[in-house]
């Protein structure tokens, strides 16, 4: 399968998702008023990757922004780990906050709390949407 | 009409206005509009936690303006349809921090339940809404944009106060809302 890459732009992450390396990023800001169009193709993406995992899955979520019409799609885009996990996979979300944004951290903690997957709190110095 | 430009410059000066938007709105206006707010923050606002706040906020607050808005605008008192979501933004510093107004027509159907939610919020403190928070994302109910009512929720805490607001009613399908959000440090 091929890898899932999008560029960043004022309002969508730059998504990088490898399916050789089982890194996947999510990096930037992510506030567009149709958050359910943006993320369709990335939980469809990792549908597809889950029948054929590798062993060990990261997704690094890195963002300065999110809108609260993207929430939802992120914990979907977790659910879909999840049962990546269930499945008997190694898998690890790190969350990476800037220093100082406890609001940010905070979020990650609310999705850990949600979420059957094992968390990661990276403190950053500042976000890289490269 | 020429002395009321004065008098608008002198009225947006005195409530320390930074940002001021009234008419149609798209997304392609409201990325600009966030832009400007961005880099206005940049250089007035040295604590970061409450520029993106105010980022976080405004955010919201223009896109709840987007997705949940009559398609009204009045003209001469009269309320008339219009293509595009239509509303008004301020952003101004107060003594405090900083306000962020937004004001658009909605559908009256949607007052009652907007009133029940908004006075919900305003009850609880700081750890009772991250309680709610989460039971609300964590319900697995969207809405057609997304949310599932996780805007209001959000901007009470970031706001870090009281949510104002004020419903007119218009007509028997229509009523204007009026929001205004305080971010203080």
């Amino acid at each position: 399968m091929d890898a899932l890459l999008l560029e960043g732009s004022a309002k969508t992450p730059h998504v990088h998702f490898d399916p050789e390396t089982g890194l996947l990023e999510l990096k930037g800001r992510s506030i567009p008023e149709n958050s359910i169009d943006f993320y369709k193709p990335l939980i469809d993406w990792i549908d597809r990757y889950g029948r054929d995992p590798r062993q060990k899955t990261a997704l690094h979520v890195q963002l300065e922004y999110f809108n609260t019409s993207s929430s939802k799609c992120i914990l979907d885009v977790f659910k879909k780990l999840e049962s990546i996990r269930a499945a008997g996979n190694e898998v690890t979300v790190l969350w990476h906050y800037e220093v100082d944004d406890e609001d940010m951290l905070e979020a990650g903690e609310d999705y850990a709390g949600i979420i059957n997957v094992p968390f990661r709190m990276v403190q950053i110095e500042e976000v890289d949407d490269k | 009409m020429l002395d009321r430009i004065h008098d608008l410059y002198d009225e947006l000066e005195r409530q320390r206005v930074m940002i001021s938007f009234k008419g149609s709105l798209t997304e392609d206006l409201i990325t600009a509009l966030l832009g400007l707010v961005e880099r206005k923050m940049q250089t007035i606002e040295p604590d970061q936690r409450v520029r993106k706040r105010v980022f976080n906020v405004v955010t919201e607050c223009l896109q709840n303006l987007f997705h949940h808005n009559a398609h009204l605008k009045l003209a001469d008192g009269q309320a008339i349809q219009t293509r595009e979501p239509h509303g008004v933004v301020m952003i101004a510093q107060n003594e405090q921090g900083y306000s962020v107004l937004t004001g658009n027509f909605m559908a009256a159907t949607d007052v009652d339940h907007l009133k029940v939610h908004l006075d919900r919020i305003n009850t609880l403190g700081p750890d009772e809404l991250r309680d709610l928070y989460r039971e609300t994302l964590a319900d697995g109910q969207f809405s057609t944009k997304g949310g599932g009512g996780l805007g209001m929720i959000d901007i009470a805490r970031k706001s870090g106060g009281k949510l104002e607001y004020g419903f007119v009613p218009y007509d028997k399908d229509n009523a204007f809302f009026s929001l205004n959000v305080n971010v203080t440090p």
